[in-house]
């Protein structure tokens, strides 16, 4: 049975069916038609941002932190070009999102019309997929269309380009299929044959690492309890992708924390000296990897992605698996069950004693101070006092985002928001309020820096407006601290434009906004004013002022490799015994 | 030279490059042939010769061959980011099918009088051109070929007179009795 109705319609009754319950978006010109039927609706809640590119990571902090589609609508022109910094962020981080934009009338398209713009030529780059809709019988189909790829196979933003004539046309309205889109039927099931060489490798593995990635978030919370079990069965090490934290537990002891340019040692040394890796839905990432030619030189290499072009993209693998990451770990486990597979016990002991060690250098550790708020303490103290609550962390890019993923431990998947593979400042204020929106009884903080924060902060407005109570916790250290990092690592420490000038009374711009300004610039009083913001059931934003020249370690420097890394100062090149070290830290951390 | 300063690996060593053909089916839906273009300028691949129009006119399906040079891995990694466009149905490297059967099409227009119209219509002969348009200064060819001989064809032409090539770039096909 099909029902009439007009396109703009079309577009609320298509989003009603697949199940949204908020989308977020910045009216305009070319969607008021479809503003005006939301309208006449309860279902469908329309989250007013205060720019596009802030509806789009709304939209993503939504997906993340729920696992459903996060839906953005925009007009035409500037409404679509200010959502490509979000698109494009979807992208490279896999989230899956449906955006609508307007576009002008069909016969106006190609005369550079009034707020028209290019949008699915200036979009495809940075999307999944994406729809011109030319004719209102093809808007049913484009519109359930769409959420299917966004969805299925490896997730990403998909564009509907809607002309506003269409959305006034009449036409009749088709409910969704199962299997919407005519031929794209990503594999999800793994090569079972493949799936049987990996378990054979791991089983007579001698030094095997598990490498995970956002792709196991992404494949739901089943892939993470899968992985678990897979894990504790072998018994070897894990660590994980930024993308992947969560995925498995911080607290348990198989956990080597996360690796990369910015990860632990134990878990990079892991990662140089093993002799099986077991990549799970992670890419290679070159932040990963440090350099090619010295990455993980002695090991064989199991890659599982549900996109075959990550395969072999940078690093060879020699058992490719590819699909779904909750099917192929559900095969996993069975297998090794069945075949009542053992781990090299002997050889497995030697390798933790081995990873035992290099955790004993204990690469976290930092000198506290009793005088100025270290960022790693900050982090570890908003840790401690949040951890028993139902907490959900998203981040800017920089030095923060580095020491939230080092010191913040995550528990569950889905509680982690993080720019990771676009590295946008300004994603985090935006993507709580759509963690927020999706969870509306847990506590949502943004852990930001004074410069990030500065670049989405408009959207402290629409936390306010919906009474969103968002933490907005920046680590303020005057500068944008991680290209500082890098010119005192690269360019001799001329800080070229990195000194953050003419900061705003960060507690007087929380209170223009009409929410709570804390600040904090004493290491006694951190406690009580975490726990303050944390009982202020209103948007906060926290101006914790920290020291002002700590860098982000451990660290691998440009053109290293896994074994070469930086660590802190204060273990590394001061040559410190590390057991005073540990001692020293002990004290001055209770 | 001084090490470059730099967060990002170092390049990837140089392997040998091949020229491969590939063969794409695609949904022919608007767009789709700029986004496989933009694929190819925005990872930096090498397009050497693009042929496409719609074979299957029910089924808006269309062809496109690709003619393209590249390492292994490039090769590789071309035909998995093509897969992973969602109209492309699929995409078969036509060089490793086996000797592909290869044919493009040219029309070349040479201008001269005396000695050189005389070599023109025995070179065209001689390559089995056929003759579309004469005039008393001019003759339009067309030849059907593998590249290699419409790039000799035309080489030789530039001698005596040609002044305007247009080529249809490379048609392909797999030998034997399977279909894609």
């Amino acid at each position: 049975m099909s029902e009439m109705m007009t396109g703009a319609e079309m577009v609320i009754r298509a989003l009603q069916d697949q199940g949204v319950d908020h989308i977020f978006g910045y009216p305009g010109g070319a969607v008021l038609p479809i503003y005006d039927a939301l309208f006449h609706q309860e279902k469908v809640r329309h989250v007013l941002v205060r720019h596009e590119q802030g509806a789009v990571h709304a939209a993503e902090g939504y997906a993340r932190s729920s696992g459903k589609p996060g839906v953005v609508l925009v007009t035409s022109g500037p409404g679509a070009t200010n959502a490509i910094t979000g698109l494009a962020d979807a992208m490279m981080d896999s989230i899956p999102l449906v955006c609508i934009t307007g576009q002008v009338p069909t016969h106006l398209i190609g005369t550079d019309a009034f707020q028209e713009c290019d949008t699915v030529g200036i979009t495809r780059h940075c999307t999944k997929h994406n729809y011109l809709v030319k004719s209102i019988e093809d808007l049913p189909r484009v519109m359930h269309e769409a959420f299917y790829v966004a969805q299925n196979g490896r997730p990403g933003p998909v564009v509907v380009d809607l002309p506003k004539d269409i959305q006034f046309k009449t036409g009749s309205y088709v409910r969704p299929l199962s299997n919407q889109h005519k031929t794209y039927r990503p594999t999800v099931k793994g090569d079972i044959e493949h799936i049987r060489a990996a378990i054979e490798l791991m089983a007579n593995a001698k030094r095997p690492v598990f490498y995970t990635g956002g792709g196991v978030v992404n494949s739901g919370p089943h892939a993470a309890t899968l992985l678990r079990e897979l894990v504790r069965l072998t018994g070897f090490p894990i660590t994980s992708t930024l993308m992947g934290l969560g995925a498995y537990p911080a607290s348990d002891k198989q956990w080597l924390g996360m690796l990369g340019m910015h990860g632990t040692y134990e878990a990079n040394l892991a990662m140089h000296e093993c002799d099986v890796m077991i990549n799970i839905g992670a890419r290679f990432d070159d932040r990963i990897t440090g350099r090619l030619d010295a990455f993980s030189p002695f090991s064989k290499r199991i890659h599982v992605d549900i996109d075959p072009s990550s395969i072999n993209k940078t690093v060879k693998v020699d058992i490719p698996i590819v699909g779904d990451c909750a099917h192929v770990l559900e095969d996993m486990v069975r297998l090794w069950r069945q075949g009542a597979h053992q781990a090299e016990k002997v050889a497995l002991k030697d390798w933790w004693g081995k990873i035992e060690g290099w955790r004993a250098r204990n690469c976290l550790g930092f000198r506290n101070s009793t005088e100025t708020i270290k960022p790693q303490y900050a982090i570890q103290r908003l840790y401690e006092l949040t951890k028993d609550r139902e907490t959900y962390i998203t981040t800017e890019v920089g030095q923060h985002q580095m020491w939230a993923a080092q010191y913040f431990r995550f528990e569950e998947p889905n509680r982690w928001m993080t720019s990771g593979g676009h590295g946008t400042m300004g994603y985090g204020l935006p993507a709580a309020v759509g963690a927020q929106l999706a969870h509306p009884n847990a506590l949502v903080i943004d852990i930001a820096g004074e410069a990030s924060i500065q670049m989405m902060l408009q959207e402290m407005s629409t936390a306010l407006q919906y009474n969103l109570p968002i933490k907005v916790f920046i680590l303020n250290n005057e500068y944008m601290g991680m290209v500082r990092q890098w010119q005192e690592l690269l360019h001799g420490g001329r800080y070229s434009q990195s000194y953050s000038e003419s900061l705003p009374d960060f507690v007087k711009l929380a209170e223009a906004y009409g929410g709570v300004g804390i600040r904090c610039d004493n290491p006694g009083d951190l406690d009580a004013k975490i726990l303050e913001m944390i009982n202020v059931n209103r948007p906060v934003i926290f101006d914790c002022l920290v020291d002002k020249t700590e860098n982000c370690f451990p660290m691998i420097p440009s053109g290293k490799a896994h074994n070469e890394m930086l660590l802190n100062d204060y273990l590394g090149e001061t040559g410190a015994d590390i057991g005073s070290v540990i001692d020293e830290k002990g004290k001055m951390l209770v | 030279m001084l090490q470059m300063k730099t967060h990002y690996p170092d390049a990837t060593r140089v392997e040998p490059s091949h020229r491969r053909t590939l063969a794409i089916i695609v949904d022919n839906e608007p767009g789709v042939l700029a986004r496989i273009a933009g694929l190819f300028s925005g990872r930096g691949y090498n397009i050497e010769s693009l042929t496409v129009t719609e074979t299957e006119h029910e089924a808006h399906i269309s062809r496109i061959t690709i003619v393209t040079t590249g390492t292994d891995s490039i090769i590789q990694q071309i035909k998995s980011q093509l897969e992973r466009l969602v109209p492309v149905h699929r995409v078969v490297d036509l060089t490793l099918t086996g000797e592909a059967v290869e044919r493009e099409l040219c029309l070349v227009k040479v201008v001269g009088k005396g000695d050189h119209r005389v070599e023109a219509m025995r070179l065209a002969s001689a390559f089995g051109a056929r003759t579309l348009d004469a005039t008393l200064t001019s003759f339009v060819y067309e030849l059907t070929g593998t590249t290699d001989e419409v790039e000799r064809f035309i080489k030789l032409m530039t001698a005596v007179g040609l002044v305007e090539v247009s080529r249809t770039g490379v048609a392909a096909m797999a030998r034997g009795a399977e279909g894609m």
